[in-house]
């Protein structure tokens, strides 16, 4: 493991009396590509932002190789920010705009050319230096901006967004372009995002975050495989969230069915919430699942099917590869490995209920 | 489509009639006195007047107290129209309220007004005296001319760059910051280039007007300082010479013209990547 480079200790932020982050621990570690996942108004932006310097935290420090760098301003930061609509300056060219960082700095004119040079080979837009930044799409654009960037060499780049004005085709290439940048300069990337398979894709590590808190954080595969409660199932991918009870260790009834499970620890007959994934559950034309039900809707995906398909008065979203028709009778079971038992959340707001997209 | 295009020229023609009507024709009328004389036959006698020792000093005089009132006018606007760009919404229409609130008075009304209080014996010497100060030695000097143009135009300059100066956007301010850049340099760097199309607009908008009043340098100057304006206008009024008057108008209106053009060209290099 890398050592540790931010330290963000118990910050709380609020604006016009409301709060926005509330006591929100978190470290970075060098070298980590880390991504803040939420929806709109989860406080993501607001961490960035103080990461950045433009904001100041009512409440905590910010750590930087513990140093408190909570009250720098930004241009005295090692930190380089992308802005979600690129903010590149409109009244310079791409070389100017590239230069911007570095003549402040006062580099020699040598330098700062190689600086360009180089920079606009690694986002493969060489030729490009007299553009004017309106003469660029809005992909060509982004690039000048990491650029402008990287050209400082920050220790932490934080990235706003980045993708989020680019098509689906372009924010699928810039992923991976993204990720061998990355790699190529070997620093860390703070990477906000609404966009669960964004997130997935590019990080080392996700922080999921819902109304101002950090919901959880891991790696993407956990986040993904073992979501610590309804909201993070919810919101990275989808899912099937069953209320249900833990019988005890190993055992959970699930809408009167109890299924075997490899989950220990929640106590006995407790109520918990159950996730399990759509491409989990296993359908049998044959009476040999543990609980019978009907496809009640299909739609072809192109890789997979995804049907509906209507158990003990729940209705439970499937991805397979087999095609089931619209009122087959079949059985459904799941691998105890692939079911994943939360604690019920304590506050109901808490509740992954009002995501929208 | 030519049902469309007919309606077009329909709905047209109001303005179509007053641009004939209040600029084509009195133009050409203008042109017309200027180039000929009191008979009736062509003559550049009254534009070659302008060469007389009196107009072209006018002139000159005119073109120096305007752009020293358009100078005053950028320096006092610019801080202005930043405050008034940093500030939220509620304040700031506030402020504008009172920068914007003489305006809607007649500009004659507050000259006149100008004229009271700068008087030898007016309210701000009265005071000045009562105080033991001593009094302000400023009607009828080109000092209160350019004291009434700033005041009259002064809006003129706050309005286009306040405009200008909130559109900037505010994450291309915290790229800069980002970029290493400090409170000064974002200013030179960035604000001040982005905001040229707004100082040229401010400028257009006052030195032109400036440059042609002859109400304030009458009011304010007395008779006995004359801009090109009050010849003009006294050719026209006291003297009956159209003929010269439209001769010297049409002198103005090519000063006029070169500096809207060289605004323009300052403009082009400004505006094309701005918008």
């Amino acid at each position: 493991m890398n050592k540790i480079l931010i330290d963000l200790q118990h910050i709380s932020k609020s604006y016009d009396g409301q709060l926005i982050l509330d006591d929100l621990s978190l470290y970075i570690r060098e070298n980590e590509f880390l991504t803040l996942l939420g929806p709109s108004g989860c406080g993501k932006t607001t961490t960035l932002r103080i990461l950045g310097g433009f904001e100041t935290p009512e409440q905590g420090k910010v750590m930087f190789e513990g140093e408190d760098i909570t009250k720098v301003p930004p241009y005295k930061r090692q930190v380089n920010t992308v802005f979600q609509k690129y903010a590149l300056f409109p009244h310079m060219n791409i070389k100017e705009n590239i230069a911007f960082g570095l003549k402040i700095k006062g580099k020699t004119q040598n330098y700062i050319d190689d600086k360009i040079k180089y920079s606009l080979k690694l986002v493969n837009l060489d030729g490009y230096e007299n553009r004017m930044p309106d003469s660029l799409s809005g992909g060509q654009q982004q690039r000048i901006a990491i650029a402008r960037a990287i050209v400082n060499e920050p220790k932490v780049l934080l990235l706003d967004e980045p993708l989020g004005a680019l098509d689906l085709k372009l924010r699928q290439d810039m992923q991976y372009e993204l990720i061998r940048l990355k790699k190529e300069l070997g620093i860390t990337f703070v990477y906000v995002t609404h966009d669960q398979e964004e997130a997935l894709t590019m990080s080392d590590t996700i922080v999921v975050m819902n109304q101002g808190y950090i919901q959880q954080v891991g790696p993407p595969e956990k986040i993904y495989n073992e979501p610590e409660n309804a909201f993070v199932a919810d919101f990275i991918g989808d899912s099937n969230i069953i209320r249900s009870t833990m019988v005890r260790d190993e055992l959970v009834n699930i809408l009167g069915v109890e299924f075997k499970c490899v989950d220990v620890g929640f106590g006995t007959n407790k109520p918990v919430d159950v996730v399990i994934r759509p491409e989990d559950v296993i359908l049998k034309e044959d009476e040999s699942g543990k609980m019978k039900g009907v496809v009640s809707h299909l739609i072809f995906k192109g890789v997979h099917y995804e049907m509906e398909v209507q158990a003990n008065g729940f209705e439970w979203l499937v991805h397979s590869t087999k095609c089931f028709p619209v009122g087959t009778v079949v059985s459904i079971d799941v691998d105890p490995f692939n079911i994943q038992i939360m604690n019920k959340p304590e506050f109901e707001d808490e509740e992954a209920l009002k995501i929208d997209g | 489509m030519d049902n469309h295009k007919r309606n077009l020229k329909i709905l047209g023609s109001p303005y179509y009639l007053w641009s004939a009507f209040f600029i084509i024709i009195p133009l050409a009328m203008v042109f017309y006195y200027g180039l000929t004389d009191r008979s009736g036959a062509f003559t550049l006698a009254n534009i070659a007047s302008i060469i007389q020792t009196e107009h072209i000093k006018g002139l000159f005089l005119a073109l120096e107290l305007s752009f020293i009132s358009t100078v005053i006018c950028i320096l006092l606007a610019y801080p202005l129209a930043m405050i008034l760009s940093a500030r939220k919404v509620s304040s700031k229409s506030f402020i504008v309220l009172i920068f914007i609130l003489p305006m809607w008075m007649n500009f004659l009304l507050r000259t006149m007004a100008w004229q009271t209080l700068l008087e030898k014996t007016g309210v701000i010497n009265s005071v000045l005296s009562f105080l033991g100060l001593p009094v302000l030695k400023i009607i009828n000097t080109p000092s209160a001319i350019i004291l009434g143009m700033v005041y009259n135009f002064l809006p003129f300059m706050v309005l286009p760059l306040y405009n200008c100066i909130s559109k900037i956007d505010e994450n291309v301010i915290n790229a800069a910051r980002d970029l290493g850049a400090n409170s000064l340099k974002v200013f030179t760097r960035i604000i001040l280039p982005l905001s040229i199309p707004g100082i040229i607009s401010g400028i257009t908008m006052v030195f032109i007007p400036a440059l042609t009043t002859f109400v304030i340098s009458k009011l304010l100057g007395g008779s006995k300082i004359l801009l090109i304006g009050n010849i003009i206008e006294e050719e026209f009024t006291q003297a009956s010479n159209w003929n010269l008057g439209s001769g010297l108008s049409i002198v103005l209106m090519i000063f006029i013209i070169v500096s809207m053009v060289i605004t323009e060209i300052f403009d082009k290099g400004g505006e094309s990547n701005f918008l």
